[in-house]
């Protein structure tokens, strides 16, 4: 099963290299990783998603939380949150393919942050799944460039991540 | 308050820690460090002949001693002569503090002559490391590498240190802090309360217990309420290979150690127990066998202080995260609290059964052969008696470790001192070294072979200019042992590089050195030779004995398999 993880970690270099070493070290699998200051300037939010088993993600969870400047960590996956993921992606858009772009791009609300006569960058912010499903629809053969932000996470509520 | 230099920062906050020796090696990117040193009079420095022996010093040091063995080495090749004594330390949880020089800050990057990334080579085999940003923070980052290195699960700590850092002219005001503060680390001081009442009843109920222990009971000072709980209930005692002299060797509730090389009763009642009691031990490999196959009939209770051992290969159905110290404390609280008693029965039955297995010889039984040729064993047990079982005894990695660890049998916690988790050949002596520094008064013998004992052979230098007098045993069998013994089992006899040629001539070589060399090839010469040399107290000896080549170490599990199976000798198996 998919989980994500968030931590709060100390915003000191080397932080991130230990999360990262962790994981090829131990043989874990990582699908995405985002990381960021927060509000506090000494403090670093990641969020990461990895899959495997319960006890391996068990392993996961507590050799992370026994790196030193883990400070806090939540497996949001384990209750109700809100998950997002953002894509800009560039699409070939000439011709009659041009207006089909357009549609595809609004049913998934998505917004067109650049043209050109024969490109649309189309920016997407949504669930994983949301974003591969646009990918789908608009077809490989049309798709030039994709980047993708990794997923970032919040749980839903009073509950909060902080120290 | 005082205006000190980065580099007297260094040696000051050593000293506030209450650090009595180093060993080191000086280098470009230490000079100033050095400099320092030379000024100090309360620290001792060992120089020693390679960085690895240094960490294998202070990796002895602590073992003995508990406290964090410290390790002074230049950047660049310095650095990375010590990461196998690191990883040895990281993988048997012992703590130590590295100072390892830097290129100045100005240079990092830059491919500087002798710059090696010391944090980034070392970030897998650190408990944590540092690298020092300025030279006012070096006190703070000095007391907070020893609190970690030291409190919770120990293991070893880097502190990377530019040259710029320790500049003999730029001053700062320093103070060494009382305590370390990290929010992010609150290692446990307690068990959960409710577990610990679990785990004796469990315990109080169980028809066939056993207590399988590891290096957590030595590391977390917990032999004596282990040993008293063991005695309380009666339980059959197997201490791991790191765990050896956590429980009295010479007790009868103590089977032997178990695993790959365990004794066969130590094996056959953990495959057969219904409730499995580990106490600081990590169900290691070594022990385990098939991880399918493991104690198929038995419940575990496992105690440790780092919540990642628990259930990381074998499922916990009691987990209690705490220090093993005081969850035995609480332990035996509660089970004094109780109204619950035993089944007086139940348990004789199973100690019934138990001595069945043991029979009446030894624990590790062993052909001694017609006497023309001297088995490694015997030297073990020579040793044991002409040491009275009260010597320091530090191994390299090889048969005449399991040997070592088979037969000598320790009765306190903190005497058998080897690398257990990372198997480094050359860690004995520079191990053995390191404890005689500190207990001048303490017998210390380093059981080795030839092919070891090559691996740190140079620090025979170090022990002639601080005056180290340990012993040597090496049961010199000519050939790489283990190798040798895996090569008859699995590959047909086939010697691929497993034999040593031009072997020196041992003798010679620790007179070279300024040392005396004694050779023993006759079996009735063992026990008077070895008196001999123990006797010479002031004078390191290089034992070096020439025993069976065609020995193999039994019992030996069959991979795969479960506990109890077992070769038990070259033709006979369970």
């Amino acid at each position: 099963m998919r989980h994500i993880i968030s931590l709060l970690m100390e915003n000191e270099p080397g932080a991130l290299s230990r999360v990262i070493g962790l994981f090829s070290q131990r043989n874990y699998n990582i699908e995405s990783l985002t990381v960021a200051a927060t509000e506090d300037p000494t403090l670093s939010r990641l969020t990461l998603t990895t899959a495997g088993k319960e006890e391996v993600i068990e392993q996961i969870t507590k050799n992370l939380n026994k790196l030193i400047e883990v400070v806090k960590l939540v497996d949001l996956s384990e209750s109700p949150h809100v998950e997002r993921e953002l894509m800009l992606i560039k699409i070939k858009a000439s011709g009659a393919q041009r207006a089909e772009v357009k549609r595809t791009a609004d049913i998934f609300r998505g917004q067109i942050v650049d043209v050109t006569p024969s490109i649309y960058t189309v920016q997407l912010t949504g669930t994983t799944d949301k974003l591969d499903s646009f990918i789908q629809a608009v077809g490989t053969a049309s798709i030039v460039e994709v980047v993708r932000s990794g997923v970032t996470g919040i749980a839903r509520g009073d509950k909060v991540l902080s120290l | 308050m005082e205006l000190l230099s980065g580099a007297e920062m260094v040696v000051r906050s050593l000293r506030d820690e209450g650090v009595k020796y180093i060993y080191g090696y000086p280098g470009g990117a230490l000079l100033h460090i050095y400099d320092a040193l030379f000024k100090e009079n309360e620290l001792t420095h060992i120089l020693v002949r390679h960085e690895q022996a240094a960490t294998h010093m202070a990796d002895g040091y602590a073992r003995a001693t508990g406290k964090a063995g410290v390790v002074l080495v230049t950047s660049g090749p310095g650095a990375t002569n010590a990461i196998t004594g690191i990883a040895t330390a990281y993988m048997d949880s012992i703590p130590m503090v590295i100072i390892s020089g830097q290129v100045p800050s100005d240079a990092v990057g830059t491919d500087a002559f002798q710059e090696t990334d010391m944090v980034g080579v070392s970030r897998p085999i650190v408990k944590h490391s540092f690298m020092v940003k300025h030279p006012a923070e070096i006190p703070e980052v000095i007391k907070k590498a020893f609190y970690l290195a030291e409190s919770g699960r120990p293991g070893p700590v880097v502190v990377d240190i530019p040259k710029d850092m320790t500049n003999p002219t730029d001053k700062f005001e320093y103070s060494y802090p009382k305590k370390a503060k990290l929010r992010s680390y609150a290692p446990p001081t307690r068990g959960h309360s409710g577990q610990i009442r679990k785990a004796v009843e469990m315990l109080l109920a169980a028809k066939r217990p056993l207590l399988y222990a590891g290096g957590g009971v030595v590391l977390g000072q917990a032999a004596r309420q282990m040993t008293e709980l063991a005695k309380a209930l009666n339980l059959p005692v197997t201490n791991t290979l790191m765990g050896l002299g956590g429980y009295p060797g010479t007790d009868r509730q103590f089977l032997g150690m178990p695993g790959m090389h365990g004794s066969y009763t130590a094996n056959l009642a953990m495959h057969h127990c219904d409730v499995l009691f580990a106490v600081g031990s990590r169900f290691d490999d070594r022990v385990v066998n098939g991880v399918e196959q493991f104690c198929p009939t038995a419940k575990i209770i496992h105690i440790d202080i780092d919540p990642a051992t628990i259930s990381k290969t074998i499922k916990a159905d009691i987990p209690i995260v705490g220090p093993v110290n005081t969850v035995l404390d609480d332990m035996l609280a509660e089970l004094k609290s109780m109204n619950v008693k035993q089944d007086q029965n139940v348990v004789a039955s199973w100690w019934k059964q138990i001595d069945e297995w043991r029979g009446s010889g030894r624990l590790f039984p062993y052909n001694e052969g017609d006497g023309s040729i001297i088995k490694p064993q015997t030297v073990i047990e020579a040793l044991m008696e002409v040491t009275g079982g009260d010597a320091y005894i530090t191994s390299d990695v090889g048969q005449h470790q399991m040997f070592a660890a088979q037969y000598y049998r320790f009765d306190k916690p903190n005497r058998w001192i080897n690398s257990g988790g990372l198997g480094t050949m050359g860690f004995g002596f520079p191990a053995a070294m390191g404890i005689k520094l500190s207990f001048p008064e303490e017998t210390v013998a380093c059981v080795t072979g030839e092919g070891s004992i090559q691996m740190n052979i140079q620090e025979l230098s170090t022990c002639l200019q601080y005056d180290l007098p340990v012993k040597i045993v090496n049961l010199n069998n000519g050939a790489l042992g283990m190798v040798r013994q895996w090569q008859d089992m699995q590959y047909n006899s086939r010697y691929s590089h497993s034999y040593m040629e031009s072997l020196p001539d041992f003798i010679k070589l620790a007179e070279a050195y300024g040392h005396v060399g004694i050779r023993i090839t006759d079996l009735k010469d063992l026990k008077p030779k070895m008196e001999e040399a123990f006797a010479m107290k002031d004078r390191l000896v290089f034992l070096d004995i020439q025993v069976d080549t065609s020995e193999h170490v039994y019992p030996m599990q069959i991979r795969g398999g479960a506990m109890r199976d077992m070769w038990l000798s070259k033709t006979e198996r369970t």
